[in-house]
């Protein structure tokens, strides 16, 4: 029995030590499974918002659905996983996640150590704080002593430390990880003042429970492009995630949008038109997707001006006016800009 | 693999001497034993190899580089001095010192709060008793994670802002931003009274020591105990106004957004040290009154009908046999306490798997190292309060002749 024992072991051990390499690739890979594992945080407005049927949506997640429609030709094609911020890295770096679309800050650090690969800015953030109005205070450097509660595994925590430290001043971290309890202990009076990127500040702030009796304070003390990401080492994939970004903002600059996709897509006014939706060039076949894949991004999702207004915009909860924002087009005072789609 | 072969020398004749080595259960015993070793270690060093093979597959930094780097947050509660510019490794430092802190206080009072709870389930007095049982069966029977989340957003965080105060006396400031209490200054001069401490305590023993041998000898009693208090606390003191009370006392103030000065502990603190202590109280209480029922009743009748005093009764019949049962599973509840201390990310009190395993994994991504150093340290925590439980234990056990 014993001897048994050992010598399955023994064989069992041997079977394993080849482990099956990494290099399959993301898209096959999705393909096969007929969906695509799509990572967004907990649950905020504008970004990743669940809707009480279940449903996700938002910026963020709009990138997933355009990736899906891409693929698939149906945007609806996923799997939402809602990962805390502090375990959102390794879930998509060991293979969990397909792709992570949720207000995530490109950084050196996480670009080379953590195996990850950043694709495209989809919002361009920076960081604020947001304090109860009676609290008097009207400036981030009127802070001095204070507690602030921040998510903790951010870079907002990162930069909250570097705020006080450049202006000489102190500050008591109030830390979690999950966003949901930072929220509540600072309605709770908890701490004088609540820290993130100024969009998630806003989108928090319109489902406080009074949210005029909350006001962002003017510093803006970070820059935070955010965009969605994938695993290193798989350009191809890399790559479609990326040209669906760029291919939204194209099809914004050449005023291609939802409502009229289908009838550019059958009569192309002009040349640029025809190659972004597939009757001219292979960039599609290339990318492993079919000609038309922008036709079903766009049919999807819209442009990246549509799906902005649509989730972010100033006629939202979240009212983050876009005109004279970084997150304008580049030819409109913004620094929204994608590479030409040829 | 040489494992097949192993398996198959049975089957040959019993003349071959592979076979008759086989036969002897001693080598078998050895050549098994062996086997195993290498089984085992093939499998650690296959998990390693493994383990480094995947994280290059994925570009993912590994090693321990990163512990010399600067952290860059900041850390709510800390012990040492700590500022944003420390490295990993003083982030690990902090850690760790928060979750000794956490676990030193709850097993202090849990293991109070628990006698005084398993000997009033014993009590005689009807309503005593039920209110003892009713805390132990509601209090064991809630998970802890619970507890501890209802005693952050149910008690602490609800308490009023910090200029709406509740002042328990002068200087202990409770709010929700924490508990405040004033610090002690030592000035010139405490030494004297800290040594004079010292020799006291070390008075006290000796005192109990005599009169115990003297007890064994003479069977004539001395105060020992309460005479060794009463030394601990008069002579430090009669020393201290001596010298003219030479300790100050920093006591804090409400300034700008909160109160500054004096010591603090945060909320989360506060809520993870009363829900800990509660929880596991209830366990050491119900260890507590098994170990003193398991003490037959004839030795109480024994020493009633020798006329001990009861508190005799209790200290020197009762508790020498309780504690034999007692010890061992209360070394598990101490146990079970510092580890359940890590519940602490609930509430983001800065404990070490808080700080470390949570935040710095996080922003250094080196998942396996951090993992690898607390498990490390958990695993040395356990074996060294085991190890000190276990030599008490091997003291009180029941000396046979």
């Amino acid at each position: 029995m014993n001897i048994k024992l050992i010598a399955s072991v023994g064989v069992a051990l041997g079977l394993v030590v080849p482990t099956a390499g990494f290099a399959q690739a993301t898209l096959a890979t999705v393909k096969e499974r007929g969906y695509m594992n799509c990572q967004v945080g907990l649950p905020t407005p504008g970004f990743y918002a669940l809707a009480d049927d279940g449903t996700w949506s938002g910026l963020d997640v709009d990138m997933c659905r355009g990736v899906s429609a891409a693929i698939f030709g149906d945007p609806d094609k996923l799997e939402f996983q809602s990962v805390t911020s502090a375990v959102r890295f390794t879930a998509l770096a060991s293979g969990e996640s397909d792709m992570l679309s949720r207000t995530t800050t490109w950084t050196a650090v996480r670009d080379t150590q953590l195996g990850l690969d950043f694709t495209a800015i989809n919002f361009y953030d920076g960081q604020g704080f947001v304090v109860p109005i009676d609290s008097g205070i009207n400036s981030a450097m009127e802070l001095d002593g204070a507690t602030v509660c921040v998510v903790t595994g951010t870079t907002t925590e990162l930069n909250l430390a570097d705020f006080f430290r450049a202006n000489d001043m102190s500050f008591t971290p109030v830390t979690n990880e999950n966003v949901n309890v930072i929220v509540e202990t600072y309605l709770g009076g908890g701490c004088d003042a609540y820290t993130n990127d100024k969009s998630g500040l806003a989108a928090r702030r319109s489902a406080f429970p009074v949210p005029n009796e909350h006001k962002i304070l003017p510093e803006t003390v970070s820059k935070e492009p955010l965009g969605p990401v994938v695993r290193q080492g798989d350009d191809g994939w890399a790559n479609l995630v990326r040209w669906v970004m760029y291919g939204i903002i194209n099809a914004e600059e050449l005023g291609v949008t939802q409502a009229n996709v289908a009838e550019m897509a059958a009569t192309p006014p002009n040349p640029n038109v025809a190659r972004l939706l597939g009757a001219e060039g292979n960039i599609g076949e290339e990318l492993g997707v079919s000609a038309d894949f922008m036709v079903n991004v766009i049919s999807a999702i819209g442009n990246y001006g549509e799906a902005y207004e649509r989730h972010v915009g100033a006629n939202t909860p979240i009212g983050i006016p876009r005109e004279g924002s970084l997150n304008a087009l580049w030819t409109q005072g913004g620094i929204v800009y994608a590479p030409p789609f040829r | 693999m040489a494992l097949s072969t192993e398996a198959a020398t049975p089957k040959s004749s019993p003349s071959n001497p592979l076979s008759r080595m086989w036969r002897d259960a001693r080598i078998r015993a050895i050549i098994l034993q062996v086997l195993t070793l290498v089984g085992v270690i093939a499998f650690f060093g296959w998990l390693v190899m493994n383990t480094a093979y995947n994280l290059s597959q994925r570009n993912m930094s590994a090693g321990f580089g990163f512990l010399d780097v600067s952290a860059g947050f900041g850390i709510g509660f800390t012990l040492v001095e700590y500022q944003e510019g420390d490295s990993y490794l003083r982030v690990f430092y902090v850690g760790i010192l928060n979750t000794l802190l956490v676990a030193v206080v709850a097993i202090f009072l849990a293991t109070v709060l628990g006698l005084i709870v398993g000997l009033a389930r014993l009590s005689d007095n009807w309503l005593i008793g039920k209110i003892a049982r009713c805390y132990v069966e509601l209090l064991r029977n809630t998970p802890l994670l619970l507890q501890i989340i209802a005693w952050y957003f149910g008690v602490f965080n609800l308490l009023p802002r910090p200029k709406q105060s509740i002042e328990l006396a002068e200087g202990f400031v409770l709010n929700n931003r924490g508990f405040y209490l004033p610090a002690p200054v030592p000035e010139a001069g405490f030494n004297i009274v800290l040594i004079t401490f010292a020799a006291a305590v070390i008075f006290a023993i000796g005192l109990y020591r005599w009169a115990s041998v003297r007890l064994d000898k003479t069977g004539k009693a001395f105060p020992a105990i309460s005479t060794g208090i009463a030394v601990i606390i008069c002579a430090p003191l009669a020393v201290h106004l001596a010298l003219g009370a030479p300790l100050g006392w920093d006591i804090p103030v409400l300034k700008g957004f909160n109160f500054t000065g004096g010591t603090s502990v945060p909320p989360s603190f506060c809520a993870l040290i009363v829900a800990l202590s509660a929880y596991t109280s209830c366990f050491i209480a119900e260890i507590v009154r098994a170990g003193i029922q398991s003490v037959s009743k004839g030795q109480l009748e024994a020493a009633g009908a020798l006329n001990l005093p009861p508190n005799w009764t209790l200290r020197r019949v009762v508790m020498p046999q309780a504690l034999r049962v007692i010890i061992p599973p209360l070394i598990s509840q101490y146990l079970n306490v510092t580890k359940n201390s890590s519940l602490a990310i609930a509430i983001g009190f800065p404990d070490l798997v808080s700080v470390w395993m949570n935040t710095s994994l996080n922003q250094s991504g080196r998942a396996i190292p951090i993992v690898a150093m607390t498990m490390a340290f958990y695993c040395l925590v356990s074996l060294s309060v085991s190890l000190v439980m276990n030599y008490y234990n091997k003291r009180a056990l029941l000396k046979e002749r």
